[in-house]
Order: C-alpha cells, then structure tokens, then sequence
C-alpha cells in the first residue's frame, strides 16, 4: 500500500559523506527550475525521519561512517538508498587514501547507483524515479531473501569509537 | 568541548548543529551555547570532510594530481587546479603563454559567477526566500551551459593544464558567451534590488557582524574580509595571470564595504558578479592570438620536462570566488611532487565564525554561517598526529618546526 505512494511522491533526504560538494550541488539543482523535481512529487526534506530515499554522495570518510550508520537507521522503512557519483559507488580519485572508509555498499545496503563526476542532475532524477518505482520489487526480493545481506561493519565501527575515545581522552588531559 | 560536556553543568542551554544537518551541506559540527535565544559560546569541530590528498599525491605524479585537485571541492573547481599548476610553473620556470593566461582568467572570472549566484541562492534559501533560491539558481543554468560549451564539463571543468590550458576558446563560441553575460546583466538589477533595497531581506541580513579589527587578527580572506573593510584582493594588488594588465588597462580595484555583516558580504559579492561579467568580456574582447600551451605535445612530453627540475619551489596563488588560495609544490625529481600544499581561504573564514555568531540570535545561525560561504570540503585535509598517535594540539612553534622538518628534512 505505502509503496504505491511513495512511487507517486519519493521525499528525499541529502547526505554528504565527505564528498567534494560537486554531486550535492547537483542534486539541489535538480530541485531548481530547468529540472524540475517538484513535478515529479520528489521533495527535498529537513530529516531522514520523513524521508523514503536517502541520496547519498561522497566516499564515506572515517569520521562519518558511524552517523551514516544511524541516519540509515533512523529513516523508516520501507526505504530506498541511492548512491550518487563516482565516489560513493567505487571512492574514485580517493581511492586509496587512508581515511575512506568507502565504498557506501560496503557500510549500508545501497539499491540504485548513479555514475558520473559528477552526475548530471537529469541522472539523479531518473535515479529517483526508478527507484521509487522499482520499489514493490525491492520488497519483494527482501522478503524472499533473495537481496544481499547488509553489510558487515563491526571492524570498521570499533577503530572510530576507538579513535573517539582517543580523541576525547587526549582533550581532557 | 568535551571538556564542557563532560561538566554537566552549566547554566545556558546547549544544542549541537551537524554533523549532517539541513542547514549544513557537509558534514562539520558546531555546538552551541545559548541564554535563552542568545549564542554566547561557539565550538567548531571539524574533521568530517578529511580525505587524505596530501597524502594521495605523493603516489601521483604531476598531471594525475590535478583532478585531485579539481576534487578538493567541486565548487570552486577551477581554483585549486589553477593554483596547483602555477605553483609548479613557478617552481619548474615555465612561461605561460598570454592566450592560456587569458583563458585561464575567463575561466575563473566564470566560476566567480557561478560561484556567487550559487552563494546567493544558498543565502536566500538560508532566510526562506525560495523564490529568490529558485530564480538565482535558473540563471545559474546558463552560466553552466557555457561551461558545458567552453570545457566539457557543468562541474568539475578540467580546464588547466601545466603551462597552460587543456582547451582553446574556439572563435565562434564567442558571441555565444557574450550573449550569456548580456542575459545575466539584465538579471541582475532585480536579484540585487530584492537582496539590499527590500526592506525585509536587509533587516534579515543585519546580523554576524565582523569587526575589521577582527577580520584582521583572524585573517579573514575574500569577500568575507572585504565585507569588513579589509583591502584585499589578490587579482588586483598581486597580479597574477592576466589580471595585472586588466588591472592597469581598465582600472579595477577590490569592491569593499565598511559595514562587516551578512548584508556587507552580501553587498561585495553582488557587486562582483557585475564587474566579473565586465573582466569576461573585456577579456574576451583582448584575447590574443597564439599557442595556448607552453609544452607541446601530450603527458609523456611533460613530465618528461617536469623529471628534469630538482630542488625547485614555487607558489601559486590567486583570489577564488572565496577568498585567496595558496598552493606550494616542492620538486625533487621523480614524476611527482616530492611535497605538494593546498591552502583554502575557507580554513581562515571558517574561524571567523565563532567571532561573528557570539552574540546573535539562534535564528540567524543557518545565514551568519552561510554568509561566508563555507566550504568545508576544502579545509578538512590536516589532523594533528605524531608518530605515536598521541599528540593531538600543537601549538605554532611546534606546527612550525614539524612543517619545516616535513619540507627540509632534519636539517
């Protein structure tokens, strides 16, 4: 029932996991005018609590991952996770940097990607919409079981809390 | 701050912003102090946008860096690359040729633009005024599209090269550029009567004030410290590329205004949308003929060139849409750099902050931090660690002497 809905007005909420801003200024301009989001029924909102499509870009940094974590967490189901651009599918040009800990499928179960660096806001869009759309679907398969299971991030979980603790003992001394 | 939250106690009420917050584009952190709607204390705490390309360029040699450069931020994506290739033209000798640093001027004067009217949108959208968002953001459309004619790209542009630019301005594209820049003067009057005439938007934007004294003491860069009265723009005193001779032919001085607050930056960053039009299309109208690049021939050539510079430095600096980038490139030898140094005006601005803030009202917070378009993407490259993992505050002399060993050696 609720799916049916959300295919005819996706809200959508936009994280910045570290990424170089290119993707979002994308996806505001997909809001804007020339593109048009609002006729679609694709409205930005202010917390991952009303959401339905969580747009995430940026190669998860190592001081995000946990607050990605719980923003996945705190948006109701049913839900959808887009990644947009190059760098939340693969990390791109940060590829190898010590601090990623990227790509976005391996911290929270990703369903639709957009390639590009970045994007363009038209990509973004139709992202959405076929998100929404392929919804019913979605549910389906993870109902039967048959969708990936979420990924593993306990190790990656405790070297940030570990890092925290560091951070606010070394503050107090 | 941990220090405060640990306390438990305190007699004003506390409320964290971020790190992933509406307001907020990116992920940073500010905790707040207020009595009753009055911000008494600011902490920043930044670090969520640290992606280590120091750190990556020492496995990149000199061309592949500059899409990492490119990626420092995605808006001011034309800066940092510029920066970065003439700080190595600087360290290498190599002489621009006058057509490339002419291009190079228009392609910067554009993204001043596009990065404005962006700001602006940003700033409007900050006070509820989605009309104005709207409408900025559809002009902004257009400067894209010229972007998207000129280089390939709506944002991140590609657009330098070492010793010179990857693309030549093809002649018929001219008139097409010129067309976009009537359309957008036209425009302009009504964005800039509603943002410093209407009586509501003005009264909105009277808030954050930055004292000169303090835009001096914190080092405020751009039309942040410009909207304090500080004299400082780096096209027009220093004079790199082609903007000294603009400078000496046209007269062109840095736009300030006294007065220090969000309608002061507001005020400079508006009126240098219209002289930015002006510079393209004098620019555009001198563009002189000739090669655009000083090596000819493709990657191998050029680094090949760049192999044989040993113990050289340079600097590269020029005035970003927000203020004045600083890049410094070591070489040694090798296809890389041996040591290579972004500095982005927004770690100044950013700084800047607590200072306007403290004493505002809760509700002006989402336009004070907006008003010096912050770009975070563009600071978070440096944590304080030593090889024990224990240090984490250094103070300046230290900072001093471990950045000194880090480009000199012990020595």
């Amino acid at each position: 029932m609720l799916q049916k809905y959300i295919a005819k007005s996706p809200w959508v909420f936009h994280v910045n996991t570290g990424g170089c801003n290119g993707c979002d200024i994308e996806i505001l301009a997909a809001l804007t005018p020339r593109y048009d989001a609002e006729r679609f029924g694709v409205k930005l909102v202010g917390s991952p609590r009303h959401a339905d499509v969580l747009l995430v870009a940026g190669p998860v940094t190592h001081n995000v991952i946990e607050k990605i974590k719980r923003i996945y967490e705190q948006t109701p189901d049913p839900k959808l996770v887009i990644a947009i651009g190059a760098c939340s599918m693969g990390c791109s040009v940060f590829q190898d940097s010590y601090c990623i800990d990227g790509p976005l499928d391996e911290v929270i179960p990703v369903h639709v990607y957009v390639p590009g660096c970045p994007p363009r806001p038209e990509a973004i869009l139709k992202a959405v919409l076929m998100g929404a759309e392929a919804l019913p679907e979605i549910l389906k398969k993870a109902e039967k079981g048959e969708l990936p299971p979420a990924p593993d991030i306990k190790e990656k979980l405790e070297r940030y809390t570990k890092y925290r603790k560091k951070v606010a003992e070394e503050a107090s001394e | 701050m941990s220090e405060v939250i640990r306390k438990g106690y305190s007699e004003f009420v506390r409320i964290p912003i971020g790190p992933i917050h509406p307001a907020l584009h990116e992920p940073y952190y500010f905790f707040f102090e207020l009595e009753g709607e009055e911000i008494k204390n600011v902490w920043i705490e930044s670090g969520g946008v640290h992606r280590g390309m120091e750190a990556l360029a020492l496995n990149r040699n000199y061309l592949q860096i500059i899409p990492i450069a490119e990626r420092i931020c995605g808006i001011c994506s034309n800066s940092h690359p510029l920066a970065y290739t003439m700080a190595v033209e600087d360290a290498a000798g190599i002489e621009v040729p006058e057509r490339a640093q002419y291009i190079r001027v228009i392609a910067q004067e554009l993204e001043r633009i596009h990065s404005h009217i962006l700001w602006a949108g940003l700033g409007a959208h900050a006070i509820g005024l989605d009309t104005a968002f709207c409408y900025l953001w559809c002009l902004r459309e257009d400067v894209l599209d010229i972007w998207e004619l000129l280089f390939g790209g709506r944002v991140t542009h590609a657009v330098n090269w070492i010793g010179g630019t990857k693309k030549d301005i093809k002649e018929e594209d001219i008139p097409k550029i010129l067309k976009m820049l009537k359309n957008l003067r036209k425009a302009l009057p009504e964005v800039v009567d509603a943002f410093l005439y209407d009586p509501t938007i003005v009264r909105r934007l009277r808030a954050g004030t930055l004292t000169k004294k303090d835009a001096l003491r914190l080092s405020a860069l751009g039309p942040t410290a410009r909207g304090s009265g500080v004299k400082k723009d780096v096209r027009w005193g220093y004079g790199p590329l082609a903007y000294g001779d603009l400078r000496d032919d046209y007269g062109y001085k840095p736009i300030i205004h006294q007065d220090g607050d969000v309608y002061a930056k507001t005020y400079v960053r508006l009126m240098e949308i219209e002289q930015s039009i002006d510079i393209m299309e004098k620019a555009l109208d001198d563009l002189p003929s000739g090669p655009y690049r000083a090596i000819e021939g493709k990657t191998p050539k050029v680094i090949a060139t760049l192999k044989k510079v040993k113990g050289a430095e340079g600097i590269g600096r020029h005035e970003a849409p927000r203020g004045e980038v600083i890049h410094y490139v070591r070489m040694e030898g090798g296809e890389g750099p041996y040591r290579w140094r972004p500095r982005a005006p927004s770690l100044n601005n950013n700084f800047t902050l607590p200072a306007m803030l403290v004493g505002c009202q809760v509700a002006d917070i989402p336009i004070v931090v907006a008003s010096i378009d912050p770009c975070f993407s563009c600071t978070d490259r440096m944590t304080f660690i030593d090889e024990n993992h224990r240090k984490f505050v250094l103070s300046y002399d230290e900072l001093i002497k471990i950045s000194r060993e880090k480009t000199w050696g012990d020595a």
